[in-house]
Formats: C-alpha cells, sequence, structure tokens
C-alpha cells in the first residue's frame, strides 16, 4: 500500500501489532484513499455488506426453530410467526431482506456496467462480485424451497429438472440432487445445509472482493486512474462511512416500508399452501429476482439449449472486461455507450415481464427478441461500439472539471485530527 | 435527479412483480377493511362475531391447525376474556395421551391446546366431502391471490349458473372463484347465526365478519406489526435527518457538494 507504516501509540498495541497487525489493518481500512467524487450509487457496496449480515444474523436465528422436514417445516415456519417472540419480524426481515439484497445487488452491478468499473486493472474484483452473485442465487433459490409451501416444492422441482438436460448423465444428476427419486424430504435437507453454508462462502469472497478492490482502489465516476492519496482523494472515515450510512439508512427506510406494511407483496400467496406433490399450481414462477433469465429459459424451444442459454447469460459477463475494448471507462465520456447502456436496461426489465408471464404469444416473442439483444449487446455491440465510437475528452484529474477543489487530502486528513 | 432515478428502478421492479396478478377471473370486491392501510387495525367487535361464523358454520369443514384457543384472548385479536377463553376451549374434547397404562384419552380442551381440527386426517375430510378437502383456514387469506377481498367475494359470490354451465352434482357456481367451479355450497342465510351483540346476521355481515376474523387467523402480528413500523420509520427518518447534517459538516472540509 501506498500510505506510511502504521506504529500503534500504545505500548501493548505495538507488541500485539508486530505479532498480528490488525491495527495496521484497521489503520489501513480509515484511511483507505478513496475518490472524492463517488456519487450515491457508489454506496451499494455498503448497503451490500449490511444485506449480507442481516440475513446472515437473522437467518441464524430462523434456524433455532426451524425444523427441515417435509412433514413438519411448513408448521414450523408458521410456529416462528406465531408463537416465537417477534418471530413474525425476524422472518419478514428475512425473506424481504433476500429481496432488498437483490434489488441493491443489481444496482451495483449496472453502476459497474455504467461507469467500466470492470475494466482493467478491475477484473479480478469483477469477477469475483459475479461469483458472490452466483452463489446468492443458489442461496435465495434454496432458502426459498425451505417454507416447503406450494412455490418451494414446485419451484425446486423446476429448476432441478433443468439438470436432467444434460445429455446421457443427466437424470442420475437430477436424482443424486434430490437424494430420493423426486423433490422429497433428502432434497429438502441438504437444501437446508447448503442454504446455511453458502453465505459463509459468500462472506469469505466479500474479503477477497474488497481486498481484490483495495490494490487498485476504487473507479470514480470519471473513469480516470487518480494519484492516491492526492487531492482528488479522501480518507474512507470519516468522508465515506458517513455517506455510506446515510445511503444505507434511505434504504433501511425502502426496507422497513416492506418488512412492516407490505411484508408479503414481493411473494407469491401460493407458498402460504402447503407442498403437495399431487397437485401443481397454475403458474409457476421463481422470484422476481431471477425473472429475466427464467424468460431467457423459456424463450428457446429446446430445454438443453434453454439450459445453455440461461447459464451463458451470466458466464457472458465472466469474460466482459475482455468484450469491452474501449480505452475509456465511464459511460460519461462515451455518448454512444450510454445509449447502448440505457437500452440494455430495458432489455432486461422487459425480460423480467415476459418471465412472469405465461411463455406464449406476444411475451414469447418478446423473451426471444429480449434474449436475442441480450447477447447481441455483449457479443457484437460492445466490441464494436468500443472501436468506433469517439469518446468525449476526459479530464486529467477529478479537481480539474470540479468548481472548488481547494482542499487537499493532507489538509483534510488534519482535519479529520483535529475532531 | 440521482433519488428519482433510485424509486423510479424500485418502481419499475415492483411494476414487473404486479404483472403476476393474472386476468383470469372478475376481480374481487374492494372492500375497505378497518385493518387495511399503515394504522389499520382489526374491529374487536366483528373479530367476536367472526369466531362465532367460523365455530358454528365453517369449523364443522374446516381446520384451523396452527391456531391455540389462547390466540383468541391476546392482544390484536379478538381479545376475548381469559374466562371466555377457558370457556370456549373447554367446551372442546381434546384426545390426550398416552396415559400411564399406555391408553389414549379424552379431556375438556384448555386454553394453550390448538383448535381441534373437524377430521382426523386430509383424506378423512376429503372423503366426506366429495373428495375436495376443505382447506385448513390457517393462513388461507394469505394463501389467495387478493387476499381478504376475494375471501369475502367467494361468500357472497354464489348465483344461479349462466345457460349453458352445466354443473355436477355437488358442484356450485360462484362468480369470483378461479374456473367459477366450487364444491363448497353456500352455507350462509340471513338469519343463520345469532349474534350475542345484537348485530343483525345478515349474509354480508356474516361475511364480512367471518373475513376479519380469518385475516387476524393469518396475521395475528397485524396490529403490533403496523404500530412497530410507524415506530422505526419515524426513528429512521430522525436518525437520516441526523447524519444527512453531519455529513453535510464533515463534507464542507473538502467539498460543499455531496
Amino acid at each position: 500500500m501506498s500510505e506510511k507504516e502504521y506504529v500503534p501509540k500504545s505500548k501493548a498495541g505495538k507488541w500485539f501489532n508486530d505479532r498480528l497487525p490488525l491495527l495496521s489493518l484497521a489503520s489501513h481500512l480509515t484511511d483507505y484513499p478513496t475518490p472524492k467524487n463517488l456519487n450515491y450509487w457508489w454506496t451499494f457496496g455498503g448497503i451490500l455488506t449490511f444485506c449480507l449480515l442481516t440475513q446472515i444474523i437473522t437467518g441464524i436465528v430462523l434456524a433455532m426453530h426451524y425444523v427441515a422436514h417435509a412433514d413438519l417445516a411448513f408448521a414450523s415456519v408458521e410456529h416462528i410467526m406465531r408463537d416465537v417472540n417477534y418471530g413474525w419480524l425476524i422472518r419478514y426481515i428475512h425473506s424481504n431482506g433476500a429481496s432488498m439484497f437483490f434489488l441493491a445487488v443489481y444496482i451495483h452491478i449496472f453502476r459497474s456496467l455504467f461507469y467500466g468499473s470492470y475494466k482493467s486493472p478491475r477484473e479480478i474484483i469483477w469477477i469475483i462480485g459475479l461469483m458472490i452473485y452466483l452463489l446468492m442465487m443458489a442461496a435465495a433459490f434454496m432458502g426459498y424451497v425451505l417454507p416447503w409451501g406450494q412455490m418451494s416444492f414446485w419451484g425446486a422441482t423446476v429448476i432441478t429438472n433443468l439438470f436432467s438436460a444434460i445429455p446421457l448423465v443427466g437424470d442420475s444428476i437430477t436424482t443424486w440432487l434430490w437424494g430420493a427419486y423426486s423433490v422429497d424430504n433428502p432434497t429438502l435437507t441438504r437444501f437446508f445445509s447448503l442454504h446455511y453454508l453458502i453465505p459463509f462462502l459468500i462472506l469469505g469472497l466479500v474479503v477477497l472482493h474488497i481486498w481484490a478492490l483495495h490494490v487498485p482502489g476504487n473507479n470514480n465516476p470519471v473513469g480516470i486512474d487518480i494519484k492516491k492519496p492526492s487531492k482528488d482523494t479522501v480518507p474512507f472515515h470519516p468522508y465515506i462511512t458517513i455517506k455510506d450510512t446515510f445511503a444505507l439508512l434511505l434504504f433501511m427506510i425502502i426496507f422497513a416500508g416492506f418488512v412492516f406494511f407490505a411484508p408479503n407483496v414481493l411473494g407469491h400467496s401460493d407458498n402460504y399452501i402447503q407442498a403437495n406433490p399431487m397437485v401443481t399450481p397454475a403458474h409457476i414462477v421463481p422470484e422476481w429476482y431471477l425473472l429475466p433469465f427464467y424468460a431467457i429459459l423459456r424463450s428457446v424451444p429446446d430445454k438443453l439449449g434453454g439450459v445453455i442459454l440461461m447459464f451463458g447469460a451470466i458466464f457472458i459477463l465472466f469474460i466482459l472486461p475482455w468484450l469491452d475494448t474501449s480505452k475509456v471507462r465511464s459511460a460519461v465520456f462515451r455518448p454512444i455507450y450510454r445509449q447502448f447502456f440505457w437500452i440494455l436496461i430495458v432489455d432486461v426489465l422487459v425480460l423480467g415481464y415476459v418471465g412472469a408471464m405465461p411463455a406464449e404469444g406476444i411475451y414469447l416473442v418478446l423473451a426471444r427478441v429480449g434474449t436475442v439483444y441480450y447477447f447481441l449487446h455483449f457479443i457484437v455491440i460492445l466490441p464494436v461500439v468500443g472501436y468506433l465510437e469517439k469518446t468525449e475528452p476526459v479530464p486529467l484529474s477529478i479537481s480539474e472539471p470540479a468548481l472548488s477543489g481547494s482542499a487537499d487530502y493532507s489538509m483534510a486528513k488534519k482535519d479529520n485530527e483535529k475532531i | 435527479m440521482k433519488k428519482f432515478k433510485l424509486f423510479f428502478c424500485i418502481l419499475l421492479s415492483l411494476i414487473v412483480f404486479n404483472t403476476l396478478k393474472s386476468a383470469e377471473q372478475i376481480d374481487p370486491i374492494k372492500v375497505d377493511w378497518s385493518f387495511k392501510g399503515l394504522l389499520g387495525k382489526f374491529d374487536r367487535a366483528s373479530l367476536q362475531r367472526g369466531y362465532q361464523v367460523y365455530n358454528e358454520v365453517c369449523a364443522s369443514c374446516h381446520s384451523m391447525q396452527y391456531l391455540s384457543y389462547r390466540n383468541l384472548g391476546e392482544p390484536g385479536g379478538p381479545e376475548f376474556s381469559e374466562e371466555e377463553v377457558k370457556a370456549i376451549a373447554a367446551g372442546f374434547e381434546v384426545t390426550d395421551g398416552p396415559d400411564a397404562q399406555g391408553e389414549m384419552f379424552t379431556r375438556p380442551g384448555r386454553p394453550s391446546d390448538k383448535f381441534v381440527s373437524p377430521y382426523p386426517n386430509v383424506n378423512a375430510a376429503a372423503a366426506a366431502n366429495g373428495g375436495a378437502y376443505p382447506p385448513d383456514m390457517s393462513v388461507l387469506v394469505k394463501a389467495r391471490k387478493g387476499g381478504a377481498n376475494y375471501i369475502y367475494s367467494v361468500l357472497v359470490g354464489y348465483e344461479d349458473p349462466p345457460p349453458g354451465v352445466k354443473l355436477d352434482e355437488g358442484v356450485y357456481y360462484n362468480k369470483y372463484m378461479i374456473g367459477n367451479k366450487i364444491k363448497m355450497p353456500n352455507n350462509l342465510s340471513d338469519g343463520l347465526v345469532e349474534y350475542a351483540d345484537g348485530t343483525e346476521a345478515t349474509v354480508d355481515q356474516m361475511a364480512k365478519d367471518v373475513t376479519t376474523f380469518l385475516s387476524w387467523a393469518a396475521e395475528p402480528e397485524l396490529e403490533s406489526r403496523h404500530k412497530t413500523g410507524v415506530k422505526v420509520i419515524l426513528y429512521l427518518v430522525l436518525l437520516s435527518i441526523l447524519v444527512f447534517l453531519s455529513m453535510k459538516k464533515i463534507w464542507s472540509r473538502v467539498n460543499p457538494e455531496v
């Protein structure tokens, strides 16, 4: 790191720090030079950390009362809702927390797409982020199965059946995943086990994500490399911490709005009917955050083709840093890419919409157009636009375009020490 | 502008969600329930009447296995007195055991007992009702699109089938039911129960009362959820104002525009 070596003031502190440099780490985290022009789209990293911890804490409490058994799971959830002190609050925070987590992660991902945060030298941060996103989807899917309602059961049936599309070994793999010859009690117990494991894997990846971030430092809305520390940066604490806290509070207000006043609006009413393998619901739909992928899956008439495209829609993001040929990071200076960015957002929203609709008529047509465009954006538009686009002039430093950028890093640091 | 965009995104995701509501049946009647809205509360008298309708009419076929008799006396619910709850529970025969000799026995119910189900199991319930299992009513309001409005609409939605619609034996026509065919007969008729508080027991009144009762049964935490929610959000708003002002002060050292 570029900052000065940290030496603890107290003797005990120095003794400890020489053996395990936790105090140096804390010092690095508080002083970490951060671009001073980060806007509110950059607060979602902190918000996502909050979401993960909220899910882990509420989840641990729920697991104390939940029973992972096909005959008892549904009743144990009602037990949590009725008999456990504030059980309804803990469960509604956990179930709505999943939606809030995905809302935040989608904003975080699209922020990265807009400002080119995935580009060199931040490819590893981006790839770790995508791995976190994949694990989030797995955790959310398995968590949705646990209440053992109708959508839990049939959602699990549809998703696990996707693996049967694999040639030759598909059926064996599906049976192996189920632990039985259909979705049944062994499926529920293993999903519970994995649902408890995955958040801690995510936590580990989050540490790597932040570690990888702290090597090159944050990207910023202008998208240029900046000197650190310099007059373009502020120390992480208190400047970024206070701003992240403010944004987090606004986010929590929306979160609380759902938890207290519309706790079931993001769920499906069928999941309050206990799972029944003999009765199939009229429409099997996943949770809202998986709908675009569901639309891609169903847009292909062939099962294997649909599965490949659905997974391809995620895996193509892993090579995004090498598909985008533009030297300029931020879409602020990329007039053509900027427009395609907004078209991509509309495309994903359309896919989400048709994912919730029956796969027929106009919806199927829309799903196919949307799917083709999605891949076109990454495979054709991004590389071509990168070559042909005439970008706008990029400033040399953050302070240059700003109206007032008088204070520098060392001054800000000094002020900080006065308090 | 930036905040506007954020809300725009949330709004859009909500619109996407709302499209999940399919349009294959006519919309249920919209009732102005006392428990809707940010400060909604249950109408205590209606809950008590609703319990009476449930107990005298619905309970002969529909179970409510996740409720206990003690719930009837808890705050936010019908709030029967302790003596009333004991009397209600004692009116039911509960199978208990095994005793020291290994025999099962019956005893009068206690407030801690779960609601006694009318049938020993789902198969028995289905067999006694022409093959259709009368669903458990504990979370029925949450388990149906349209919630309370839908339940109420079905209760008052019985009518003669339009010409051309042929119904099998034991199937009835209901304009709000999905597919319009229902195996539950129209069980409500004016004056069917005699309300203790003197309210006239019209079909509409009974349907509203029992739906209110079922809404409480599905969400017994509703009142405390609403009350806590208002406090939580007020607290968060005040805290964000304080944090916003602190942020302005801190950032004024480097950049007045946060």
